[in-house]
């Protein structure tokens, strides 16, 4: 278990001052000169030697993804934008820094744009989070007042200027290049690829959009060391992550633990448990919505990182743990995120226009059992239609967790069609 | 050049392109339905995907660039089962509505589904249903049939240039809409329906009129405005049923105006079919012989001095080569082809034609507008003043009438005094021209038909030489013309023999009594109040102006229904087709006047098409280069002299109706009073 | 709930808008975030506002904001109708977000979603059903306004709304003892300062 010695976000409950002078005193904005001292490439290197992956969801390599941005600034200014869009059904730890630590969290802007050459950074905050965002302006403010953003930030010789961008309620412009739509003001309808953000992003200029969590922990690995960081966790799968743990646990509530922990462990020592106890349990969610569920099973064992978890065809996602007990609608509870895929598809695409809808509907049958057995696997083919054919990941997301039903749990989508045909034919 | 591999076939090709266009290079077709050559890539219908060697996924050939040593396949089971995917999406919410949809028998998407589509559904839910929505009177939308893709709102946005179409909501919510219903304010609105994949954007006049498949199509040319754009026209028996666009990237690329689409309803109305003759004030209805005999009668004994021809906008090569020559025969000087009284004579070529061609707007980096709205005198035209801005780095100016060009235009002033001011080097934008490469001055009629039009060609001239905009390399000089017949008529020298009279010549003859007979072939645009007592021919296919004041009327053809030669504004030449005959007695417009020369005594030295069409080519040797252009040749023209005051007028006051044809559409009628409406909401 | 695409008709006109000087100060601040001619980006928070002002987001301000920003009103629609934040209709002067994403609803939204809904009057109280707020470890999450109240039940709800309709404004985040997303009881980490 991780010690709170190694942990990153020592406000996460807001227990503490999030301001200025209160971040301080927690090591926020120590000597971030020396920090940019180390250069440009410098802390990209070290960057890269820490191992960090991308805490958004997708776990690219972080110093991996700043390196991509061009060694020089040419005609077209660089940008650093800030993915604050935190909409993944059971993810909720972007908010707690955003509120609690945004100190933490500025400076990593500051050292990520100076790292990636840029003067000016966005942060695109969901419109939900309105006092997320007004807590961040205020933080802002007071980074100014005090010389650490700015022309010549924290005395580096470096102009960097920060905004806040609020969103207005669209999950998909959490999707980088959606975001990048929204923050130009169009709607967030994501790009085709190539080209890519670090050659023509935002206004088409060289950009990069990293996740609040990747920016938050970037300045306490540089003043402690990659090394430091990459011997936490497990190799490739390294550091410290915050875990969201909701659903069935008696508990529910965000931590930061070390990266691999295992997943029982992490709901028995920080959720409370599963209610009714851990055979209670019936499938959890270890990634977010997007991701396949996992039986009880897998769950006794799986550890929480991005390979484990890819190794048993799910995925570590934004590591928002969903629990489920022995009492949940599984299928209701699929169908709501398939609802949820609807809801959200941008419209833009063929196959995600289209499939989601026809996959909630479809869904929203086997829930009661409206159906024929054959359309198990007809689902099944819709959404490998939908996977891999779309322009943005939204596809895949919506397909996931019902390819994960019924990988898992597809004798009780049967059981249920037979028992309504079954019912109808007594009638 | 990198070298890809397609299907097993190594190919080079241009560096910059996309994957379906090296494709296409290759031979290998691609399905798609967002994809369009002239509108920027949308990527979103996900039908073109292919397969790429290393590639995790399908992509989407439409977007994808070019790479090096790229591995293509297109026909591999991964690529079949992508797009019989995609277009089972796209039917799954798609009505089955296919025998009373319009789009039935050129659809896309019925064809693609026999290529891709299922027999069955396995979509059992209830099909989204879908407001339509108002597009004005010639789109009609079907919106449960569109596919979302966002053709019809990229060609308005960028082509068009009427930033009114999107799509609102989101998802499977999303909705192609105005939001605000109103008429889309372009004068291109008829490309939608051709844009339109699917049934969702249909023609409103064509509406069940007739199906693809019952249609003759006959490829023409349009005579609406001095553009000269390439139509496909579909006939069924005599009538003409609709009006398409043909690919022509030196012309009008595939784009046709609002008007050349949709005036051909006026084809059915108001149609002279048959001769007429004055008799007690009163036209009465007579047979060819007794029209003839008229104007036998009238003209026996009369000095050439006192007869006078005019010309119409609209009218073929043949028959103005025959009208000049019958007025030669009767010892008249008295010509005109220029009804709007432009300060154009007939000089060297390049005094008077779009000298760098239609796609010479392509290549120009800086452009002055001199007394023209191209957008209502040429819309197809102004499309592509619009493309060249879009592509960036060209500056452009005007000199006149204070106008929504749909790009934007520094107004450097209204009238000739500000011409003035710039060939001088007074303003700042004569800086930029003299700086650009490729300079382009378009000079309109509103700037040429008027009494000073002569100084103003003259100074516009002069600007040209300072700019050094005609050179060898280059000729940066363009009438923009607005009829169909103008540089033909001037080709064939149109124009006053020596010690003739002009159009304002002749009216005022008319008035003083000195000209006893007009000839008007198809000329409705003067002011016929004016024409007197005169004895009035007209030959025409319209009872328009000059029909009502006629004292014989000879029934012609319209554009339609003869071969006919035309110039464009850009002095090539084209040849359009007979789609349909003339109605009733009516007959091809040579014929007529080689058919009433011969009564007269006058017989004209050619009884076939091929021996009038020999005939033009010997007036003048450029109507042997069909569909070709170039430059015309440059020598002194235009009148140094005092320009007026008054500012430049486009000559085009009300886009919809500048013919006998348009004036006799009731659907360009509904375009004017849906466009007043529009103006008078802002 | 049904999201809305085509100009609502069922709305009370509202012959004109134009923003406080207070706000067009704030849309001038707004647009210098961005560079030189990206005022555009400015979009989404100057809708907020206008809709801030108004209490909703009628065509007139749109078309305001259109203007402000030198946009072409069918691109601010298109926005406006995209994001679900944008009230195209008036609404009661609380507006109930009721989350029912499923970790919500594995906590029982559903309930709290009929509190809501027996207390929405149109006026006082406006019910939506939203996607996931980003609060699941608090679930089930309701945004009123712009607060989030959290560790909701049936009974929670309707004390909270009781005190709205009182006058009052309860105080938002969880209503259970509870350190925002620390776990109940107290935290498991954090601990030694």
């Amino acid at each position: 278990m991780l010690g709170d010695k190694d942990r990153i976000f020592t406000n996460l409950y807001g227990a503490h001052d999030w301001h200025l002078a209160g971040a301080r005193a927690r090591g926020a904005w120590d000597n971030t000169k020396a920090i940019l001292d180390k250069g440009h490439d410098g802390i990209i290197d070290e960057m890269k030697k820490s191992g960090l992956r991308g805490r958004g969801g997708a776990g690219f390599p972080t110093g991996l993804k700043w390196s991509f941005m061009p060694k020089e600034v040419k005609d077209r200014p660089h940008y650093l934008i800030v993915n604050a869009d935190e909409s993944e059904p059971g993810t909720c730890k972007d908010r707690d820094i955003l509120r609690h630590d945004p100190h933490l969290f500025i400076e990593g802007c500051l050292v990520a744009g100076f790292a990636m050459r840029a003067n000016a950074g966005y942060i695109y905050v969901r419109g939900e989070f309105y006092n997320e965002a007004q807590n961040l302006i205020v933080a802002i403010r007071e980074a100014y007042e005090a010389g650490l953003l700015g022309k010549n930030a924290c005395g580096s010789g470096w102009d960097f200027d920060l905004y806040v961008h609020r969103g207005a309620g669209a999950y998909i412009c959490g999707e980088e290049t959606a975001l990048l739509e929204s923050l130009e003001g169009k709607k967030g309808m994501p790009r085709l690829k190539p080209p890519f953000p670090a050659g023509s992003g935002l206004y088409g200029c060289p950009s990069t959009v990293n996740n609040v969590e990747s920016i938050a922990v970037a300045p306490t690995i540089l003043r402690r060391g990659a090394a430091w960081f990459a011997g936490i966790g497990r190799p490739n799968n390294t550091g410290t992550k915050l875990f969201c743990i909701s659903g069935h646990v008696n508990k529910p509530c965000n931590v930061e633990e070390e990266m691999g922990i295992p997943l029982r462990e992490l709901i028995d020592r920080h959720a409370g448990g599963v209610r009714g106890g851990w055979d209670n349990l019936l499938a959890v969610i270890p990634g977010g919505a997007s991701v396949p569920l996992l039986p009880k099973s897998i769950c006794d064992t799986v550890l929480m990182d991005f390979d484990s978890l890819r190794d048993q065809r799910s995925g570590l996602g934004t590591a928002a743990v969903i629990v489920m007990d022995k009492s949940t609608d599984v299928v209701k509870a699929i169908a709501r995120l398939s609802y949820f895929y609807k809801h959200e598809s941008c419209g833009q695409c063929t196959p995600c226009r289209e499939g989601t809808g026809w996959m909630w509907r479809v869904m929203e049958r086997m829930v009661t059992g409206n159906a024929r057995l054959e359309e198990i696997d007809a689902l099944e083919e819709v959404t490998k239609q939908v996977e891999g054919h779309t322009i943005c990941a939204l596809g895949d997301a919506a397909a996931w967790p019902i390819q994960g039903l019924i990988r898992h749990f597809r004798p009780e989508m049967e059981r249920r069609i037979r028992a309504r045909t079954e019912k109808l034919a007594a009638e | 050049m990198p070298k890809m591999k397609i299907d097993g076939v190594e190919i080079e090709v241009p560096a910059g392109i996309t994957v379906l266009q090296a494709c296409e290079l290759a031979g290998v077709e691609i399905p798609r339905f967002c994809y369009h050559e002239r509108l920027s890539i949308a990527g979103n219908c996900r039908m073109c995907l292919v397969e790429q060697e290393k590639a995790p996924k399908p992509i989407a050939s439409c977007a994808m660039p070019v790479m090096e040593n790229m591995v293509i396949h297109t026909n591999t089971p991964m690529v079949q089962k992508a797009r019989n995917g995609v277009m089972e999406f796209l039917l799954i919410n798609h009505p089955l509505d296919c025998p009373i949809c319009d789009q039935g028998g050129e659809c896309d998407l019925q064809d693609q589904a026999m290529a891709y589509g299922f027999d069955r559904s396995r979509y059992h839910e209830n099909k989204r249903a879908v407001p339509d929505k108002e597009l004005g009177p010639l789109v009609k939308t079907s919106m449960n049939r569109c596919i979302h893709c966002t053709r019809c709102i990229r060609f308005a946005t960028e082509v068009a240039g009427v930033e009114e179409l999107g799509a609102t909501g989101r998802g499977e919510s999303m909705e192609v809409t105005t939001y605000v219903e109103h008429a889309l304010s372009t004068e291109l609105s008829g490309n939608l329906v051709d844009l339109c994949p699917v049934g969702a954007l249909t023609s409103k006049p064509y509406a069940f009129e007739a199906r693809s498949w019952e249609l003759s199509k006959t490829e023409s040319i349009d005579v609406m405005d001095g553009l000269g754009a390439n139509i496909r026209v579909d006939t069924r028996g005599a009538q003409v049923m609709r009006v398409l666009p043909r690919l022509n990237d030196d012309v009008n690329e595939e784009w046709i105006s609002d008007k050349t689409r949709h005036a051909l309803d006026g084809l059915r109305h108001q149609r002279l079919d048959r001769p007429y003759v004055r008799r007690a004030g009163k036209l009465v209805e007579a047979t060819w012989d007794q029209a003839f005999g008229a104007i036998e009668a009238k003209l026996k004994g009369l000095d050439g001095a006192k007869i006078a021809a005019i010309s119409g906008d609209q009218c073929d090569a043949e028959a103005m080569v025959a009208l000049k020559d019958l007025m030669t025969a009767l010892g008249s000087p008295n010509i005109d082809c220029r009804q709007d009284g432009a300060k154009l004579d007939g000089g060297p070529r390049g005094s008077y034609i779009f000298n760098p061609g239609v796609r010479g707007i392509d290549s120009a980096d800086a452009v002055l507008l001199i007394g023209t709205n191209p957008r209502w005198e040429s819309p197809v035209l102004n499309a592509r003043l619009r493309k060249r801005y879009l592509a960036g780095h060209c500056a452009m100016a005007s000199v006149g009438p204070a106008v929504d060009f749909t790009y934007p235009v520094e107004r450097l002033g209204a009238g000739p005094a500000t011409l003035r001011d710039l060939v001088d080097g007074k303003l700042g934008f004569f800086e930029k021209l003299k700086a650009a490469k490729h300079p382009l001055i378009i000079i309109g009629m509103g700037a040429l038909a008027r009494e000073d039009g002569a100084a103003v060609l003259a100074l516009a001239r002069d600007l040209a030489e300072k700019l050094d905009a005609v050179r060898a390399d280059w000729s940066g000089f363009a009438i923009l013309h607005t009829t169909a017949a103008r540089v033909g008529g001037l080709d064939l020298g149109l124009v006053p023999a020596e010690g003739g009279r002009d159009v304002a010549g002749i009216l005022a003859g008319c008035e003083k009594r000195e000209i006893e007979v007009v000839y008007l072939l198809a000329a409705d645009e003067i002011d016929t109040k004016r024409l007197g007592k005169a004895f009035v021919i007209y030959q025409g296919h319209h009872g328009d102006a000059g029909a009502h004041r006629a004292d014989v009327i000879l029934p012609g053809a319209a554009y339609t229904e003869k071969p006919g030669t035309y110039v464009n504004t850009e002095g090539r030449v084209q040849l359009g087709q007979r789609a349909a005959y003339p109605p009733g007695d009516a007959r091809e417009d040579w014929a007529v006047l080689r058919a009433l020369s011969e009564r007269l005594g006058k017989t004209l030295p050619y009884d076939s098409l091929n021996e009038v069409r020999a005939r033009l080519v010997t007036v003048n040797r450029n109507f042997a280069a069909i569909d070709q252009q170039a430059a015309g040749s440059w020598g002194m023209f235009g009148k140094a002299g005092t320009v007026s005051d008054a500012p430049f007028v486009s000559p085009i006051a009300n886009f919809y109706m500048t013919c006998p044809i348009s004036r006799a559409s009731k659907t360009m009628a509904e375009c004017m009073a849906s466009r007043a409406q529009l103006m008078a909401a802002e | 709930m049904a999201m809305i695409t085509a100009d609502p008709k069922d709305v009370p006109h509202v012959g004109q808008f134009v923003f406080t000087p207070e706000n067009l100060a704030k849309v001038r601040e707004l647009m210098s975030h961005y560079p030189a001619g990206r005022q555009a980006s400015a979009v989404i928070a100057v809708l907020d506002l206008a809709q801030r002002q108004q209490g909703w987001l009628p065509r007139v301000a749109m078309d305001e904001v259109a203007k402000l920003l030198d946009m072409a009103p069918i691109r601010v629609y298109e926005i406006a109708t995209f994001y679900t934040m944008f009230q195209l209709k008036p609404r009661g002067k609380y507006l109930l977000q009721v989350c029912t994403t499923t970790p919500c609803w594995l906590r029982g939204s559903e309930a709290v979603m009929k509190a809501c809904q027996h207390a929405a009057d149109g006026e006082t109280f406006s019910v939506q059903e939203v996607e996931c707020l980003g609060g699941c470890v608090n679930a089930p999450v309701v945004q009123i306004n712009d607060d989030f109240y959290e560790d909701l039940d049936e009974t929670s709800m309707a004390k909270v709304l009781d005190a709205f309709r009182r006058g009052e404004t309860p105080k938002p985040g969880p209503q259970v003892d509870r350190q925002t997303s620390a776990p109940i009881g107290g935290a498991t980490t954090l601990r030694s300062e």
